[in-house]
């Protein structure tokens, strides 16, 4: 699972108000390259929470990326995009768990997918 | 009649490590999912900028809707319910990322992120109530409810559904329409049993010019294989003598049905969508007497 994924995903159990982020327990992570597209990056730049995305980086061993939401103009330096591009879509969690920021209920992460199934009593 | 998946057991029993493997080995599906999911595609209608969208692909199996979408250049998250599956999918080496997760519980994902998703041959298996705790109406009201709010505003989903009868496509229909989306069925092929296909398209947010739904298709667009199978014809060479042929049907060829009714039936196929060889003045033309 890449990080792009992570930023979009959050808890959805019952009775939970901010399931957003989860938490990320690493056991193994991977890289894998691909194809760097600028306007792709633009285009999510406006969508990603920043926040969430430096955590979740640095928690998968990337430090990288600037603490503080960078300026809209920084989006045009090749230099950002690379960095951005890698944190994004580049790294994966492929062994691990998400935790739930609320209810710290765990959700196994297993060759990569992760097993974000609710019990019968969580819907 | 066509054995419906969803009569036999929950999808994530029925999607076994046999049935998963069919999604591999055969090359039928496999054709008619990457036409589906390309139609779909078309159907989202995504503005032709050449900027990748981030798309949802919903009950993404093993991951060959997937691969079309891949193949347009967009990012996608998939999500299925079936392990089996997914496991597949990752032996493909599907580029987007796959989420074990069941549509019916909500998709758990932030507001306004996902530009357009799709799902093929899915949705419908929500209308079934799997265990005691499902009820079809809140399921589907719980992802048609959660999707609505990861769409970007003016966002699309397509759906290609099997729906079963009339009551299970107005279900369908009426619980998003209630969660806020505009849009209706695109029905391709209507008049074929085989080729017919439906596809709900729907549109977040107000109603506007985006909101019109696509014409469907009505004809086989391919004429140039329609010519090449009618060359085939030609050059195959017809040695039935009248004697061998049943009484009913010397008959029939003795009278002849002319070059109207032969125009009539072929227009009639077409509607169906099948392939056929273009009009031409050959047409329904006598076969010269051979000796």
């Amino acid at each position: 699972m890449r990080l792009l994924t992570h930023n979009m995903l959050s808890s959805n159990i019952k009775g939970v108000t901010n399931g957003f982020p989860l938490l990320i327990e690493v056991e193994k992570v991977i890289e894998k390259p691909v194809d760097f597209n600028p306007d792709f990056l633009k285009n999510m730049f406006l969508k990603v929470d920043w926040k969430a995305l430096v955590d979740a980086s640095r928690s998968l061993g990337y430090a990288d990326l600037p603490e503080e939401t960078p300026e809209s103009s920084v989006i045009d330096s090749d230099d950002f995009l690379r960095k951005f591009h890698h944190a994004l879509l580049e790294l994966h969690l492929e062994e691990g768990a998400l935790v739930c920021p609320e209810t710290e209920r765990k959700f196994p992460v297993t060759k990569g997918i992760p097993n974000m199934l609710l019990h019968e009593d969580e819907v | 009649m066509v054995s419906r998946p969803e009569l036999k057991a929950p999808p994530e029993i029925f999607y076994d490590g046999v049935e998963a493997r069919k999604y591999t080995s055969s090359s039928r599906i496999i054709e008619i999912q990457a036409k589906l999911s390309e139609r779909a595609l078309e159907l989202l209608a995504l503005p032709d900028d050449g900027v990748p969208r981030l798309l949802l692909d919903i009950g993404c199996g093993s991951g060959l809707s997937g691969e079309t979408l891949s193949e347009n250049g967009h990012q996608w998250i998939g999500l299925d319910i079936s392990l089996s599956m997914l496991d597949i999918a990752l032996e493909r080496e599907a580029k987007g990322d796959l989420l074990l997760k069941d549509m019916g519980q909500g998709l758990g994902l932030r507001s306004g992120v996902i530009d357009g998703a799709i799902s093929i041959s899915a949705v419908q298996w929500l209308c079934n109530a799997d265990k005691s705790s499902h009820e079809p109406r809140l399921r589907l009201k719980a992802f048609f409810g959660s999707l609505y709010r990861c769409l970007a505003r003016g966002g699309r989903a397509v759906f290609q559904v099997y729906p079963e009868c009339l009551a299970q496509r107005e279900l369908i229909l009426s619980s998003a329409m209630r969660a806020g989306f505009a849009g209706g069925v695109v029905v391709d092929y209507p008049h074929s049993s085989k080729s017919r296909k439906e596809y709900l398209v729907l549109t977040c947010g107000p109603p506007s010019i985006n909101t019109e739904l696509p014409k469907a298709k009505l004809e086989d667009e391919e004429s140039c294989s329609g010519d090449e199978s009618s060359r085939d014809e030609e050059n195959q060479t017809v040695s039935i003598s009248d004697q061998h042929r049943p009484r009913k049907k010397q008959k029939t060829t003795k009278k002849g049905k002319g070059r109207e009714w032969v125009l009539k039936k072929k227009e009639q196929m077409r509607r169906k969508g099948n392939a056929v060889p273009l009009d031409t003045k050959y047409t329904a033309r006598k076969r010269k007497a051979r000796f």
